[in-house]
């Protein structure tokens, strides 16, 4: 099959390699018929996630076909249509039964390194480092899909791919990143920093939570405009101090939560791109610092955006002085499948309005280009294995 | 330098399974101990290499200790190469290829002590190649939720060309080796199976060595 394969910085090939198999009693096979390329992916596209190899096949937000079944599952039988969620959990451990599925214990193979540098290893994902489990990743035709009774979400209206393939990870990121505010209803401001899927994704879902008033805050003017339609007010951070606009605009009190929908590639804060260059610092972490010195005291800073490491200067004090909560971590991914697909069935919402850019499978590296230097308008790449 | 105590099977942090411990109607004697004492000292307390980890599993204590008395069960959470042949209900054969080179080194492992649902305590036999004691404990987790399975275990890696092959066994490494060991169980009772990417499709250049 073919597969897109991580070659090194910037560097995407498309490989023909061999099909994926079962190799434990609960997984299942798929047949991909949709598969988008994350913002995640430009960490791992930039160089910035350790623990990648050269050859491993990248990709963690698809869906298509189950096209063969291990003799442990039970829910899905081969020919149903499915959406994968990109965090892999086993249902049986403490944190799985919590519903913490991005926290599961048992789905890691290599855990012992994620040990080394977090304390613990989180759930594994899909073509996401070694640290992160090694997965093969679904930017490819197949895939191996384990704990197949546990993950993936079965679709059974004629739904087209477009408006739920983003059950895999940016509509329910988004969503978390929203659920995590505390929103009360006709009453809260929330501010989001980076317009980007999941932004949009988490400036939506704060309007279906209840949210009086969300900012949005980026300088790409495609993804302002896309901000704007979901009816935020946005704010362009090159046009000068953020913090004091933000201030205006939520009466002298700063919103009552703040998301970081940005991450480790922040732009803005010379000193970051220096010290990350020189590796002195994994992540650059300026949207985050303007998040916690922009959301009001006792208010609530939700990070969906992803870090991989340490980082530098960050405002803890700010955080502490105004008594801040804050949330994060990978998406429950599993957690919100049902509900949210309830939502798109029921019209609430049409995820696909994200799409800027379709091309085939075989174009994913200058895809990746494309998406990595936000040229040409590209908001959200969706890959079709087939073409 | 001189005499330093020399500890017993048993480890400082664990209490020492010992035989005439007439705690609680559960214990169990086992006939064919009788002959061993439980003094017998297998790994001296200044060249032992300690070990002690710890996982919570979802599952009752008598599960977790009825998987682990089936000593030849053992292989199938081991990621190791490991050989276990059980010689009879408390004697065992172990043979493990140590890296690099795949040098065997074999011994004979005997369970000198155990409460049924509770604890297993086992150590080699005279003239091992690799000296070793240790234990097993399952206990209540907080709130009943699962079980805490405790693995204390001492060893002697031993000198000479065999000590070289196995300095990869010894410290963090056995340290290791035990927490992948349990790490492995968990998800064997937990999730049904463990989790591998073994045999997944990769991009060259790893395609290349996979073949
Ligand atoms: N928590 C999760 O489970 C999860 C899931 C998916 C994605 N993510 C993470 O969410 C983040 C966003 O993902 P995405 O797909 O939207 O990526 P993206 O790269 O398309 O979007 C990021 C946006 O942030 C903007 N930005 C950069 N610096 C900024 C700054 N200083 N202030 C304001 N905006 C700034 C960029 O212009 C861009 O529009 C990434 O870190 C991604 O890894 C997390
Ligand atoms: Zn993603
Ligand atoms: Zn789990």
């Amino acid at each position: 099959m073919k597969a897109v394969c991580w070659m090194g910085k910037k560097h995407m090939e498309v490989q023909e390699v061999d099909d994926p198999r079962i190799l434990n009693p609960r997984d299942c096979i798929v047949r991909i018929t949709s598969t988008a390329i994350c913002g995640s992916d430009l960490h791992l596209y930039d160089g910035y996630i350790p623990t990648m190899e050269k050859g491993d096949i990248l990709g963690h937000e698809f869906m298509g076909e189950v096209v063969e079944i291990g003799p442990e599952v039970k829910k899905l039988q081969v020919g149903d249509r499915v959406v994968v969620p990109f965090t892999i959990s086993c249902g049986g451990c403490f944190h799985c039964s919590r519903q913490q599925w991005s926290c599961c214990d048992n789905t890691n193979p290599n855990a012992a390194l994620a040990d080394t540098l977090y304390g613990f290893s989180g759930a594994a994902l899909y073509g996401y480092s070694h640290m992160m489990g090694g997965y093969a990743g679904g930017q490819a035709q197949y895939a191996r899909v384990p704990f197949a009774d546990v993950g993936p979400i079965k679709i059974e209206s004629d739904l087209p791919d477009d408006k739920v393939l983003f059950l895999s990870d940016i509509f329910p990121t988004g969503y978390m990143a929203a659920e995590n505010c505390n929103i009360e209803r006709g009453r809260s401001v929330v501010a989001v920093w980076g317009c980007g899927p999941v932004g949009q994704f988490a400036i939506r879902s704060a309007f279906m939570l209840g949210a009086a008033k969300v900012i949005a805050i980026d300088n790409e003017p495609e993804r302002l405009r896309m901000a704007e339609e979901a009816g935020a007010i946005t704010l362009n951070d090159d046009d000068g101090d953020i913090l004091d606009r933000i201030k205006a605009l939520t009466g002298g009190r700063g919103p009552d939560a703040a998301i970081d929908a940005v991450g480790m590639e922040a732009h803005g804060s010379a000193y970051d791109n220096v010290k990350q260059a020189l590796k002195l610092e994994n992540d650059r972490p300026y949207a985050l610092r303007q998040a916690m010195r922009a959301v009001r005291k006792g208010g609530t800073l939700s990070i969906p955006g992803v870090y991989s490491g340490f980082i530098d200067k960050v405002p803890f004090g700010a955080a502490f002085g105004k008594g801040v909560t804050m949330k994060m971590g990978q998406t429950h991914t599993q957690r919100y499948l049902r509900p949210l697909l309830d939502m798109i069935e029921q019209d609430q919402i049409d995820p696909s309005f994200v799409i800027t850019h379709r091309v085939p499978l075989t174009k994913a590296p200058e895809a990746y280009e494309t998406f990595a230097k936000k040229q040409d308008g590209c908001i959200k790449v969706v890959l079709d294995p087939a073409a | 330098m001189g005499n330093r105590p020399l500890l017993r099977y048993s480890l400082r942090n664990m209490k020492p399974p010992t035989l005439a411990s007439p705690k609680g109607p559960r214990r169990r004697a086992i006939p064919s101990r009788k002959g061993l004492a439980s003094s017998k000292i297998v790994v001296a307390g200044d060249q032992g290499v300690k070990v002690c980890r710890s996982v919570t599993i979802m599952a009752p204590a008598e599960r977790l200790y009825a998987f682990w008395r089936n000593i030849e069960n053992l292989p199938r959470i081991i990621k190791h190469a490991v050989n276990i042949t059980a010689r009879s209900d408390i004697e065992s054969h172990w043979s493990v290829s140590a890296p690099p080179g795949g040098h065997r080194v074999e011994w004979d492992a005997l369970i000198i002590n155990e409460e049924p649902g509770k604890m297993i305590a086992w150590r080699s036999t005279e003239n091992s190649e690799i000296p070793n004691a240790g234990t097993v404990r399952f206990e209540p987790a907080p709130g009943d939720e699962g079980t805490e399975v405790t693995v204390n275990l001492e060893y002697n890696p031993p000198g000479g060309k065999t000590g070289a092959l196995l300095a990869k066994l010894s410290g963090e490494e056995g340290g290791q080796q035990v927490a992948e060991a349990l790490r492995c169980f968990k998800a064997l009772i937990e999730a049904g199976e463990i989790p591998t990417t073994d045999g997944q499709p990769v991009g060259a250049p790893q395609r290349k060595h996979h073949k």
